[in-house]
């Protein structure tokens, strides 16, 4: 992990060796213009076009990442945030661009070797594994396991120490995201926003450097959510990078560092949440697709007291993801 | 109709050779479909390829076989075995299930059209439809009942001898032996690999395989692992069948063999150390005790003439009956956990 000195939530920068600013500190007084270079990009994206058919999904000119900061993507539906979480990621191939994670190009290679890299992601529409338990798709999420390997698998006391200390950061997070009394339940029976909060607490369990979260917030309780935030605050304090897909404006304010906007598969803004909330073109997308919007009151402060996203996950393509 | 003669031989093929070679298959299956969820449609084409590879290596020069070492044969046929997972899985385990399932059912197919074809048996000495017979002779040799049981080790002892309430022959005794053997052996590999973070891998990649990339998992090379290793089960099971045949014949080959290994698997309980084992056991028990009603039918002139040219099939159709009733009212099989089985995969 880079950097676990220095780094307070608010704004506060850790200087690299080769003197450039990484954190949240880093995008102090930057430009806010849609691809700006940050001082200590993770993630850069260059060119990258995705088309289905006659649709283009992504196209992104370009676009850079800071390091050991909290960005927010946002958008409408069908925005193609998803679609370029899945680009960078590799779970899917754009028709152009070039793209990298940590200076090395990440185009063309396997899903997992990103993932071995450092560059966790979790899913919009969940993946937790029906069939196991809680804490077994916990203990998957742990790197670098030696009796995942077939002949060493054989002897248990070859793995059984790992397996022990993976458990116990497994049982910790589970006490951190209020799982613990699940821990032995089938994650088949999970409500939705609980296979949510375990997607997001396995993808922990690889302690990566950059985790891209798609809509964590969709169908978690509103008592938990406050948890989350701080959560993934925690997660910037320990010097990881943290992007993430959400409608919930609350959350998009609150904790985000910086915030990229996409619309129609185009990048059409990107700055602090102040700047992007009063910027021109991101209101006439959100107004374009979304009338009745709380985007106005948010920006203009009168945030009201409950809590009422802009627009809660996709309803046409994210099927129930209430709570129970 | 002997009933008693009925009981007799239906308690004695429950655990007799041909039962172990349905297990054998059924715990590879297991391997494949049970843990890892590959839909390998081609087992018999495993066990075609271990039964083969016994004979064509381990028959003499005078029938056209290599007349090496019966352990040479049985090593030619997991290397083969081992081949023939990496040919089908190459250019499938990429893609989506279904294309596994298509590609494993059209090769094993091809197997034994070749097996029984006169191209090979010009060029391979497979023996085209009537298979290789005679390379055998070596295991019953070695038959260690001989010295302990008193069993007379001439080469094919025929005669039966009585355990209990089961009847079986000096030679297919000694298969049993050496089957369950090797049934238990891997009965502990599976349970030893199942409980490590290995299987936690095959298990979660059944589940969701993009699940299992996005935490690092090398989704491909896991799965290439499970085929080949249930291959070679499935191969044993060949294996078997050919040393207790003295035969290897390609029509006991054909794609139903497959799908009757999955029916011991599915009734046992998939996912389930001893699921393919209880399975194979009770699925053949049921099968020879059709086969054994209707035998005795067929010879007491039971049937009506227009069902008699045709009364073989009839226990097939009993157990496709059972398998429906299995599917509806008890589909995690003997062994399964049904609130498992109906958690829904939202
Ligand atoms: N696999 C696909 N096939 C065809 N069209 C797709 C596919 N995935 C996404 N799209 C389309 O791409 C656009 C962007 O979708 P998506 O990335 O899911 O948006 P968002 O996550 O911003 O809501 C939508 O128009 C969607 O219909
Ligand atoms: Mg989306």
């Amino acid at each position: 992990m880079p950097a676990d000195e220095g780094s307070t939530p608010e704004a506060s920068g850790t200087t690299t060796p080769k003197g450039r600013v990484s954190g949240p500190g880093g995008l102090l007084g930057l430009d806010p213009t849609v691809g700006v270079s940050k001082p200590d990009p993770i993630l850069v994206a260059d060119g990258v076009v995705r088309r289905f058919g006659g649709v283009t999904a992504v196209n992104v000119d370009h676009v850079e990442f800071q390091r050991g900061a909290i960005t927010a993507l946002i958008g409408p539906n069908g925005a193609g945030k998803t679609t370029f979480f899945n680009l960078l990621t590799c779970f899917d191939q754009p028709q152009e661009g070039d793209w990298s994670f940590n200076g090395q190009p990440l185009k063309g290679i396997a899903p997992h070797v990103v993932a071995r890299r450092g560059l966790i992601r979790t899913f919009q529409l969940t993946k937790v594994l029906t069939k196991l338990t809680v804490i077994e798709n916990m203990r998957l999420g742990a790197t670098g396991q030696r009796g995942e390997r077939f002949l060493p698998a054989l002897f248990r006391g070859g793995w059984r120490a790992q397996e022990q200390s993976n458990t116990e950061r497994a049982d910790d997070l589970l006490v951190r995201f209020k799982m613990d009394h699940m821990r032995e339940q089938f994650a088949g029976q999970l409500s939705g926003g609980q296979r949510k909060l375990l997607e997001m607490a396995r993808a922990l369990m690889t302690e990566p450097e950059l985790i891209m979260l798609d809509e964590p917030m969709a169908g978690v309780n509103p008592a938990l959510k406050q948890s989350l935030l701080e959560h993934v605050k925690s997660l910037r304090d320990e010097g990881r990078t943290v992007i993430f897909v959400e409608h919930d404006m609350d959350m998009v304010f609150d904790i985000s560092d910086w915030v990229v906007v996409m619309a129609e598969g185009r990048i059409i803004a990107e700055g602090t949440p102040e700047q992007v909330g009063r910027n021109q073109a991101v209101i006439d997308a959100y107004l374009g697709s979304h009338h009745d919007s709380e985007l106005d009151a948010i920006i203009h402060g009168d945030v009201p007291d409950h809590e009422v996203p802009i627009v809660t996950g996709d309803p046409d393509r994210a099927p129930s993801e209430e709570d129970r | 109709m002997d009933w008693s003669q009925i009981a007799v031989d239906t308690f004695s093929a429950s655990l007799g050779a041909l039962a172990i070679v349905y297990v054998l298959a059924a715990q590879g299956l297991n391997i494949h479909y049970g843990y890892t969820g590959l839909f390998n449609f081609g087992q018999a084409g495993f066990m075609a390829i271990g039964a083969y590879g016994v004979a064509i290596v381990s028959a003499p020069e005078s029938v056209g076989g290599l007349g090496l070492s019966l352990w040479l044969g049985i090593a030619a046929s997991v290397v083969a075995a081992v081949l023939l997972a990496l040919l089908m899985g190459i250019p499938t385990l990429r893609l989506r299930g279904d294309y596994l399932a298509i590609v494993t059912i059209a090769v094993s197919e091809i197997i034994r059209l070749v097996l029984r074809s006169e191209w090979s048996e010009q060029h391979l000495s497979t023996g085209g439809n009537s298979g290789i017979n005679g390379f055998a002779g070596p295991f019953y040799d070695n038959n260690l009942l001989a010295r302990i049981g008193g069993i007379p080790a001439t080469r094919f002892n025929a005669t039966r001898y009585e355990v209990g309430p089961f009847q079986y022959s000096g030679r297919e005794l000694w298969v049993m032996v050496v089957g369950w053997f090797v049934v238990a052996v891997f009965a502990v590999l599976t349970m030893l690999l199942m409980r490590s973070p290995w299987g936690r891998v095959l298990r979660s990649i059944r589940e969701n395989e993009d699940a299992a990339r996005s935490l690092g998992k090398n989704v491909q090379g896991y799965k290439m692992q499970a085929l080949v290793l249930g291959g070679v089960m499935g191969a044993f099971g060949g294996i078997v069948l050919a040393i207790f045949q003295n035969l290897a014949l390609p029509d006991d080959f054909v794609t139903r063999t497959t799908f009757l290994a999955y029916a011991a698997l599915i009734l046992g309980g998939a996912a389930r150390v001893g699921g393919p084992i209880v399975g194979g056991v009770i699925w053949y028990t049921l099968f020879s005790f059709m086969n054994n009603v209707v035998a005795q039918m067929k010879s007491a002139d039971l049937f009506p003439e227009s069902v008699k040219a045709n009364a073989g099939q009839l226990p097939f159709v009993f157990l496709g009956v059972a398998l429906m009733l299995l599917v509806v009212f008890r589909p995690q099989g003997i062994f399964g956990d049904r609130k498992e089985v109906e958690l829904d995969a939202r």
